[in-house]
Order: structure tokens, then C-alpha cells, then sequence
């Protein structure tokens, strides 16, 4: 009897753990030498496009194997992709922005070398407030005086946006936006805050003198409460808003499309958030989106030619991508970016700013 | 003390009678009621947090259940393919050869399929399919080559807003258009075994669960490997061969401390040691197995020393006194009698490793992963993980798909659980 229960316990973990070391020596060997899927990270803003042509990518195309996407935000990802080359590196980056200096420095000081830019459309950062809200209209300069942590230098001391400017309903301020890592938030801090604090012709001034001190007050964002982070979640901003009528949020323009039945767009400058004025880049908050391609990779990756091409191919009107909230660049662009795309033109360190 | 208390003599008393309790008084009568009313108001306040909390448990499950079960069903759409009439440049020859998939993926099935839904409901109907529609019809031609020579009717899945409106939960345009195919006998809603077999999607009619079932599978087989043997044998040394010194106690201050260790700490460690120092694959079941029985292990042992602990010593001294050898002992007596105690400290270890996402977001095991892991090093995602990647999809349609992976999720812990209970009773052994 105990004999017979001493098998049952110990002959079934050991042979798994058998198999188990087996299955992970040979996996270990064979991750480092090549790689047969392509690996995406990046901005969870450009995620559900990518995913969305990976997924059409691997059906359309079958001989080769469905890509990897991982959302990671903006930052993180291009850490990632330029910590080098070869297998344990992505080959994509999804980017709500386009590469900074100092990004494109660590690349090349890493070895990253022929990247291609792709711009694959526009995106638009809302502001939007719950059906039920006050139907507030906004001006850039209104959002910066309400949500920078010192405006103009000075310490902030609104609480209602009644303080901010007289002609806005006396509600307390509440304001559900991206975290810092996220690159929604970066281009909400350049788009809005940093055109709403330039209004002020000091800190132009500033700007020239003092460039460091000059980002810090434009752009940092006061952190005693009426931000309130919330995450990369922008469902949850969604359900915040329609459980309380008195608060804005900030997020991408599909979100805004997909729950139009929740919430809606605040004017900026009087302009109110659609398709035609993110495209034409009237509204304030209108940014590009970009994916990068490591060039070095382009031999090597089975399909990643072919994956971008399937990108270029998609993003036109009408096309899925344009039904899910990715908005069209306008034709020049769109058509300068789709040669780019089929050529693979490197883009040049020395034009990056 | 300087100065000894003189000794206190006791002056005998004379003895009383006892007199019997007089449980007539008002002051006796007041103090059993307040003895009577302490032991209701102690059963109100037991029975009060027993139902607060089955209140919880039927509110999660009621709630989830509410949503989820939706999750499973798929509204579909009859779509009549004439397929002699599309003239595809297909035929069954090249479908029977070797060469089948190069000829399927050469025909635009997706432009026949919308043509087909054209024709058969209207200008722009092709807008109540799915975008994934055109799968169900090649896979309909993969099974059955010889339907290319007819007309015939395919059930494909329509649209997320045709779905959400046969499920009652969508605004006024798609409830129109549900309303007037229904008349046409042209939609069906029924259970779906598409999410059960499929992996993640974009498209919510697309999506399953079974991709990141089957990475749970594999992260919780590689846990249970290492963690369960590495932890008994740990908690057995310490319990059975460790002298006591300060070494042991050291080491027993580590293993609790290990135990109530953060979890995303653990997923920083799998980070530095597993993918940037031994160079593993990222996102892949072996490195997020790793991870988690390092954080599984210290409460497999605590366990398990508690469960050696309650062996009675007299089990032991009979053995060795009839000659048995430590490891006879051991492994004959001792563990045996133990081994309830161990798998509900390791089922209870598994359960929370189940469950668990922190560490797994820092090796990667967040990515979007369209077919299932087909080993320990493939890219893969697990369950608590692609339920907070759906609940942060744009698509309304992912919400009931998020509770329904909840409900898969829950099924799979209690399929656990169940399992462990099982063992426990067939060894269980009271005395």
C-alpha cells in the first residue's frame, strides 16, 4: 500500500521533469540562432493596427507564421528595438511618435543601422466629457492653465475651470489622461499643453533664454489630484466619464468613435474633433503615427518585406485599418510613405531631431 | 529583600453551609439574559459574515455568468456561394494535390465572399460580415473540394454589431438590420466551439480562448515540475536531516520572507536572470514556468514542513525501532502520511500562480499571439493575461468575450482544485 503511493507521487513529476529539461535545453538552443516569426513592440496606440494587419497578414498568407505584437508604449519599445540586432531584438516598432535624437544615438551606438520611418496615418488626442456634461468648449491655453503643475511659472491654484476662465462652468477640475510612459501622453504634453503655454509670449521669450526650464513648465503636469493617470486603459478613462458627468478625459480619436453613444469630443479653438479635422490637421490635437523597420533585418525575418507591404497595401480608405479608427493621411503623404514602404529608403540619423 | 514578611497563620473559619444559587433574583435573572443575548449577538455577527461573503460570490458569479455565457454564442449568417457563377480559377484537381494551400491563397476568396453577400442582401451588405468571414467559406472548400461545382449555403459569422443586436445590447441602426434578416430566417445564434478551439484576434467574432489556455497549460506544467520536487525535498531535509542551528533558522527566515516577496519583483528577477542573462526566448511558457515556481516554491515548503510536522514522532520511532533505515522512513512512513498536507499547500501555491499576471507582463508574456503555442519555447500569453488585454480592447464586442474568458478561467482553477481535493481524500489518513 505505501510503497504503491510512493510511486503514484514521485514517477509522474519525475519524468516530467525529465521531459520538462529536455524540451528547454533544445528551445535554448534554438532561440538564439534564428527567428522564423516577426516580433512587433511598441505604442498601444499603433497596437490594434498592427495587430490588425498581422492578423490579415498571416491569413492571406499562410506559408509563413503569425507575427508577435507586443504593446509596450512608445519609450519602452524603442529601447528594445534599438538594444541591437539579431533574434532577441524586434524588428518592428510601433510609435506614436516620431524617434527622437537620443533614441536614434542608443540605435546607432548599438549597431541598428537602415532603419525605415513609415508614417501609417494620423491620430488625434481628444479631450471628451460625458453626454450628460457641461458642453464645455476649451482652448489650448485653458488646459495648460488648468493641469500644468506651475503655470507660467507660477504656482497652480485653480480648482474649478470657473478659475481658469471665466466664460467655463464653475465644476471642479477632474481630468482621467495617459501616465508619463505612454506616448499619448508625450503628444498630448506637445500638442496641447505645450501650444497652450506658448500662448503666453514670456515663455516664448523663456524658450530662447532657458530651453530646459522652458519644457519643465510647459509641460509638467500638476499631480495633486485633478490629473488623475489612469493607466494605458482607455476603456476604463471611457467608464469613468459616463459614471461622472463632470469629468474630461484624454485619449485617442477611435475611442472617442467607438463609444460615441457614451461620450463626446470637446471643441479645441472651437474646432470639434471629427475625421476631417484630425485629418487636416485643424484640430489642435492631431498627431502621426509611425511604425519603424530594423533594415538590417529585412534578409533575414521570413515576411517581414511582405508584412509591410500588406501595411502599405491597407491603409488607404475603405480599408480596414481606416475602420478602426486610423485616420487617412492625406494623399501625398500616404503615397510618399508607400514608396517608402516598398523600397525600404533608410531613414537619415542626421534629419532626426 | 532586606526584611521577611512575618508568616500569616490562617484562623481557621467555621464552616458555613453552601447556599444553593437563587436563580429567581432580579440581578441573576438580568445576568443570563445578558449571557443569552452575547451568545445570539456572536451568531447574528458569524452568520452575517457568511453571507456577506456568499453575498460576493454570487454577485462575481451571477455578473459573470450574466455576461460571459453570451461570450460563448456566435450569431451567424446564412451566405448562399454560387460558386460556379464566381468563377473562381480553382479546381478540385489542384485542391486534391500537394499544392492545395498555394491554390486557395491564390484565389480572393475575401472579393467572392463580399460579392456573394452583395448579392444575396443587398448593396453594402458586406458590411454585416465579419471580417474573417471568408475563413469559414475556405474552410468549407478545404473540407469539402467538391462544393465548388455548386450553389450552396454557408453559415459564416456577421458582424460585431449584428452580434451585439442579436444578443440585445446595441444601438438602433444595427438593431434594424438584425430585425430584418431575422425575418428572413438569414441569422442563427447559437453556441460557438470557435472561441474554444480559436486564439487571440482582433476582430471579437474572431477571437478564442484556447491559445492562451494552452500557455497556461504548458507555464503551469513547468511550474509544478520544478516547484513540487525542489519543494518537498527542501521542506523534507529541513524537517528530517537539518541539524538545528543558526544556519536552518536562516534559512527558514529566507524561505518566509521569499513567500510574502511582492510578486512583480520575481518577474524583475525572470527578467535579468532568464532573457538578458541566459539569453532564453522572451514571452515563451518555459521562461513565465520558471518564473512562477520561484515564486511558488517557498509556499510548497512552508507547506509541506507544517504537513511533516503533524506526522506523529511515535510513527517514526516504530519504524526505525524495527529496523527500517532515515530514507525507509522517510519515504514508507513519513511522506505518505504527509502528502495531504503537501498538495494543499501546492494547489494552493498553483492556484495563485494560475492567477497571476505581474511577473508575466515583464518577460514579455503580454504579446499579441494569433495561433496557439505549439511547445514550451513558442511565444505564448496565459489566461489572466488575455483577459487584461481584451478588457482593453476598443471593440464593445470583447466585453462579453472578457467575462467569458473569466468563466474559462475559473473553470480551469476549480478543475485544479477539484483534482487536488480528490488526491487529498484518497491519501488522507486519520488516527
Amino acid at each position: 500500500m505505501i510503497s504503491r503511493t510512493m510511486g503514484m507521487a514521485w514517477a509522474a513529476p519525475g519524468a516530467a521533469l525529465a521531459a520538462a529539461l529536455a524540451l528547454s535545453a533544445c528551445s535554448n538552443g534554438g532561440g538564439n540562432a534564428s527567428r522564423d516569426q516577426i516580433r512587433a513592440v511598441g505604442s498601444s496606440t499603433v497596437y490594434p493596427f498592427t495587430t490588425a494587419v498581422t492578423e490579415q497578414f498571416a491569413r492571406r498568407q499562410t506559408q509563413f507564421k503569425a507575427p508577435i505584437v507586443e504593446s509596450t508604449g512608445t519609450g519602452a519599445g524603442m529601447k528594445l528595438f534599438c538594444a541591437g540586432v539579431g533574434a532577441r531584438f524586434p524588428d518592428i516598432e510601433n510609435a506614436s511618435r516620431a524617434i527622437k535624437k537620443s533614441e536614434m544615438d542608443d540605435c546607432t551606438k548599438n549597431g541598428v543601422r537602415d532603419i525605415v520611418e513609415i508614417q501609417i496615418g494620423i491620430d488625434g488626442i481628444v479631450m471628451a466629457e460625458s453626454l450628460r456634461g457641461e458642453a464645455m468648449r476649451l482652448t489650448p491655453a485653458d488646459v495648460y492653465r488648468a493641469l500644468a503643475a506651475d503655470p507660467y511659472g507660477k504656482p497652480q491654484t485653480a480648482k474649478l475651470w470657473r478659475d481658469v476662465n471665466p466664460a467655463l462652468p464653475a465644476i471642479p477640475i477632474v481630468v482621467y489622461g495617459p501616465p508619463p510612459t505612454s506616448g499619448t501622453r508625450d503628444a498630448f504634453a506637445e500638442l496641447i499643453l505645450q501650444k497652450g503655454c506658448d500662448a503666453n509670449p514670456a515663455m516664448d521669450a523663456l524658450k530662447k533664454a532657458d530651453a530646459k526650464r522652458h519644457t519643465a513648465i510647459c509641460t509638467k503636469v500638476r499631480e495633486d489630484g485633478a490629473y488623475v493617470e489612469s493607466g494605458e486603459n482607455d476603456n476604463l478613462i471611457v467608464q469613468k466619464l459616463s459614471a461622472n458627468p463632470d469629468a474630461v478625459g484624454v485619449f485617442g480619436y477611435s475611442f472617442l468613435e467607438e463609444n460615441a453613444d457614451r461620450v463626446r469630443g470637446i471643441p479645441m479653438n472651437g474646432i470639434v474633433p471629427t475625421y476631417e479635422t484630425i485629418a487636416d490637421y485643424s484640430y489642435p490635437g492631431s498627431r502621426p503615427l509611425y511604425i519603424y523597420v530594423k533594415g538590417q533585418h529585412l534578409n533575414v525575418v521570413p515576411g517581414l518585406r511582405e508584412l509591410v507591404a500588406e501595411y502599405a497595401n491597407d491603409w488607404g480608405r475603405g480599408g480596414y485599418l481606416a475602420r478602426r479608427g486610423l485616420i487617412v493621411a492625406p494623399a501625398d503623404v500616404s503615397e510618399r510613405n508607400r514608396q517608402i514602404a516598398l523600397n525600404f529608403t533608410p531613414l537619415d540619423p542626421a534629419t532626426v531631431k | 529583600m532586606s526584611t521577611i514578611a512575618p508568616v500569616m497563620q490562617p484562623t481557621p473559619k467555621p464552616q458555613q453551609a453552601r447556599v444553593p444559587t437563587d436563580w429567581t433574583t432580579t440581578s441573576m435573572q438580568g445576568r443570563i439574559r445578558r449571557r443569552y443575548r452575547a451568545e445570539r449577538r456572536f451568531r447574528l455577527l458569524g452568520a452575517g459574515a457568511v453571507l456577506l461573503s456568499t453575498a460576493f460570490l454570487i454577485f462575481l458569479l451571477v455578473s459573470m455568468l450574466g455576461q460571459g455565457l453570451r461570450g460563448f454564442t456566435q450569431t451567424e449568417l446564412r451566405l448562399p456561394m454560387d460558386f460556379p457563377a464566381a468563377r473562381l480559377a480553382l479546381d478540385q484537381a489542384a485542391l486534391a494535390g500537394p499544392n492545395a494551400r498555394a491554390a486557395l491563397a491564390a484565389v480572393d476568396l475575401e472579393a467572392a465572399t463580399a460579392q456573394a453577400a452583395d448579392r444575396a442582401y443587398g448593396a453594402g451588405a458586406y458590411r454585416l460580415l465579419s471580417d474573417g468571414a471568408w475563413l469559414s467559406v475556405r474552410s468549407a472548400i478545404q473540407a469539402d473540394p467538391h462544393i465548388l461545382t455548386r450553389r450552396i449555403d454557408i453559415w459564416v459569422p456577421t458582424s460585431t454589431a449584428i452580434d451585439l443586436a442579436a444578443k440585445g445590447d446595441a444601438d438602433a441602426d444595427a438593431e434594424a438590420g438584425y430585425r430584418l434578416l431575422d425575418a428572413r430566417k438569414a441569422v442563427r445564434t447559437s453556441f460557438s466551439t470557435a472561441f474554444l478551439t480559436g486564439s487571440d484576434s482582433t476582430d471579437p467574432t474572431l477571437v478564442g480562448i484556447w491559445g492562451a489556455l494552452k500557455g497556461s497549460l504548458l507555464t503551469m506544467f513547468v511550474t509544478l515540475v520544478l516547484a513540487f520536487p525542489v519543494g518537498v525535498l527542501s521542506a523534507l531535509y529541513l524537517e528530517e536531516y537539518a541539524a538545528r542551528n543558526r544556519w536552518t533558522d536562516l534559512i527558514e527566515v529566507s524561505i518566509n520572507n521569499l513567500a510574502a516577496v511582492p510578486s512583480i519583483i520575481f518577474g524583475l528577477l525572470g527578467l535579468a536572470v532568464f532573457l538578458n542573462f541566459l539569453d532564453f526566448p522572451r514571452s515563451a511558457p518555459i521562461v513565465g514556468g520558471l518564473t512562477l515556481a520561484l515564486m511558488t516554491m517557498p509556499v510548497i515548503v512552508i507547506a509541506g514542513r507544517n504537513a511533516i510536522k503533524s506526522v506523529p514522532p511515535s510513527i517514526r520511532d516504530a519504524a526505525l525501532g524495527i529496523g527500517a533505515s532515515k530514507v525507509q522512513v522517510v519515504f514508507h512512513h513519513v511522506l505518505p502520511l504527509a502528502l495531504p498536507g503537501i498538495l494543499t499547500g501546492t494547489i494552493i501555491g498553483m492556484a495563485r500562480a494560475l492567477g497571476e499576471t505581474a511577473p508575466l507582463l515583464m518577460i514579455g508574456m503580454r504579446a499579441f499571439i494569433a495561433s496557439p503555442p505549439g511547445g514550451l519555447a513558442d511565444p505564448a500569453t496565459v489566461l489572466p493575461v488575455q483577459i487584461f488585454l481584451w478588457s482593453d480592447e476598443v471593440s464593445r464586442g470583447f466585453v462579453e468575450k472578457t467575462s467569458a474568458a473569466i468563466i474559462v478561467l475559473l473553470v480551469f482553477l476549480l478543475a485544479m482544485n477539484g483534482i487536488a481535493i480528490y488526491l487529498r481524500n484518497r491519501f488522507e489518513r486519520r488516527w
